[in-house]
């Protein structure tokens, strides 16, 4: 079943719009954000533009020195998006040691969650997740698709440094740090795969769309 | 290949040149000099491209020895510097010799400043740049601020043309800045009163100021429904406000996506000026239509290509700023 959600659009900046789908429903509004998304790069001269999807927007920017287009844009008024469709992106596996020194926080979301370790562990890596945008730093990618249960408010600190690879969850999202930052999310893993490596193109492994599924190693 | 070998590298030295577009949608902001107003005329006075790689300099500066002889010009907030034993005029090229040192001291009246050398800093390119990106550890020199020991390729060498800055870049005075502001980053999520407050006060650079975000104190900023929106992409110049009230200004190295409500956007004519903001400073922002805002950008883009004028019979290391030029014909 088809689905319309309507498109609203302001300008951001002087040669920047953003399109926001009015959907609370975020894996919904996701999914039309990459169909959004995909709209868009097929414009004619669409090659000049910076398409950067959000959980349920797109911001649409021109390249430096150039003027925005936005015609074809702001007369973009909704979005058809299946109500059950599942996203069409590759698959992603990575391969999780859960918990230990490389996941600290494991202890606290399983108690939390009111689960043992080894639940919550399951919970995890038992989920198909959808990347919904890729942001906060190169390659980091917001994966919805989360248990309930293991949706936690951020840490009340946030470390100074958290490593690169650390699989972690925040809110409804869960993630994967490329690099090594600071960050206020919950690490529940490790994984050895590079998410993120600049000799590369594209650099970041994960695209807003594509799947990706926890085993733990 | 000749080089630029640091003895000392400084607060923050790093490389960057105009950015790295094109990448934002894997999380890759476009870093580039934070003003690129002032970096394109440093690059102008040595006859480079305006695009070239350089360095940009942060409250305390490098001590630099050239392995050939260079053309090199600063531009940007005044320091203290040294070359050869002389004090370094700045805003105008000067001749270097082979071996020659250059000690770039403390800012004296604002934060950063831009130092070209003729032929560029030769890093290669990542992605289309030679940008540094910190968070991300590539670009410019290995993907780090610059520490001592580190040599530096130079591109080949320039034509040696004496040229100054003819007109001043847009930059604060006296420790103060007003810079325009744009609406459509989602102002609906404030207050009236923030919305009012915004424009009417007067707000303080934090000491936690960076290329990421220029985090301001002053009076809050409230939101009608909370400051958590569901994660969008974001710009430089972006005005962001987390659930305590006051506002970061998005940076050239600020995350491409985010969660806080936004309550406007710097006009990109006036976001470079904001890098040379010291802790303590003050800062106020103004309204301006999309048309004014793209104006100013045109107007400032084309100021930054004629303000840098060729001379004849200046004194190679005149002191002087404003020293005797000539433009030739």
């Amino acid at each position: 079943m088809e689905t319309r959600i309507p498109l609203a659009w302001r300008w951001a900046a002087e040669e920047a719009v953003l399109g926001t789908l009015a959907c609370e429903e975020w894996d919904l509004a996701a999914r039309g954000a990459h169909g959004l998304a995909a709209r868009i790069a097929a414009l004619p001269g669409a090659e000049a533009l910076e398409i950067v999807p959000g959980v349920r927007s797109v911001l649409v920017r021109a390249r430096e020195g150039e003027a925005l287009a936005a015609g074809p844009l702001l007369a973009m008024r909704e979005i058809e998006v299946a109500k059950d469709g599942e996203s069409a992106g590759t698959e992603h596996r990575f391969a999780v040691g859960y918990g230990g020194a490389g996941g600290p926080d494991l202890a606290a979301v399983a108690a939390a969650a009111g689960l043992s370790g080894r639940e919550a562990v399951a919970l995890h890596a038992g989920a198909l997740y959808t990347v919904a945008f890729v942001g906060f730093s190169p390659g980091f990618p917001y994966l919805l698709g989360l248990p309930p249960a293991l949706r936690l408010p951020r840490r009340q600190a946030p470390r100074p440094r958290v490593p690169a690879g650390s699989v972690a969850v925040a809110g409804p999202f869960a993630g994967i740090y490329p690099q090594a930052t600071p960050g206020g999310w919950h690490l529940l893993g490790h994984t050895e795969t590079a998410l993120f490596d600049p000799r590369r193109e594209p650099p970041a492994l994960l695209a807003a769309g594509d799947r990706v599924r926890f085993v733990p190693a | 290949m000749s080089t630029l070998e640091v003895l000392r590298g400084g607060t923050l030295t790093t490389v960057p040149d105009l950015g790295r577009p094109g990448h934002r949608a894997g999380g890759v902001p476009a870093s580039g000099a934070m003003d690129p107003f002032a970096a394109a005329a440093a690059n102008l006075l040595v006859g480079n491209e305006p695009r070239a790689a350089l360095l940009e300099i942060t409250l305390r500066g490098p001590v630099l020895r050239f392995g050939r002889a260079a053309t090199i010009a600063l531009a940007g907030a005044r320091f203290s510097a040294v070359l050869d034993g002389r004090p370094l005029p700045w805003n105008r090229s000067v001749a270097v010799a082979a071996g020659g040192a250059l000690e770039i001291g403390d800012a004296l009246d604002g934060a950063r400043a831009w130092l070209a050398v003729d032929g560029g800093i030769a890093v290669p390119e990542v992605l289309g740049s030679r940008s540094t990106h910190l968070r991300g550890g590539f670009g410019g020199h290995e993907g780090r601020a610059l520490a001592a020991g580190d040599r530096l390729p130079l591109g080949p060498p320039g034509d040696g043309l004496p040229r100054r800055l003819a007109a001043p870049l847009f930059a604060p005075r006296n420790g103060r800045l007003e810079v325009r502001i744009l609406p459509g980053a989602g102002e609906e999520g404030f207050t009236a009163l923030a919305r009012e407050r915004l424009t009417a006060a007067e707000y303080r650079v934090s000491p936690l100021a960076d290329r990421v975000g220029l985090r301001l104190s002053g009076p809050p900023l409230s939101h009608t429904a909370g400051a958590d929106i569901p994660p969008e992409g974001t710009l430089p110049g972006m005005v962001q406000v987390p659930g305590g009230g006051e506002p970061i200004v998005f940076g050239p190295d600020g995350p491409t996506t985010g969660g806080y409500a936004k309550i406007a956007t710097v006009a990109a004519a006036d976001l470079g000026a904001l890098a040379w903001l010291r802790p303590g400073d003050r800062l106020r922002f103004r309204r301006a239509t999309l048309g004014e805002a793209r104006e100013a950008l045109a107007r400032r883009r084309a100021a930054v290509a004629v303000a840098v004028e060729i001379c004849s019979g200046i004194e190679e290391n005149s002191r002087e700023e404003g020293a005797a030029c000539t433009p030739s014909t």
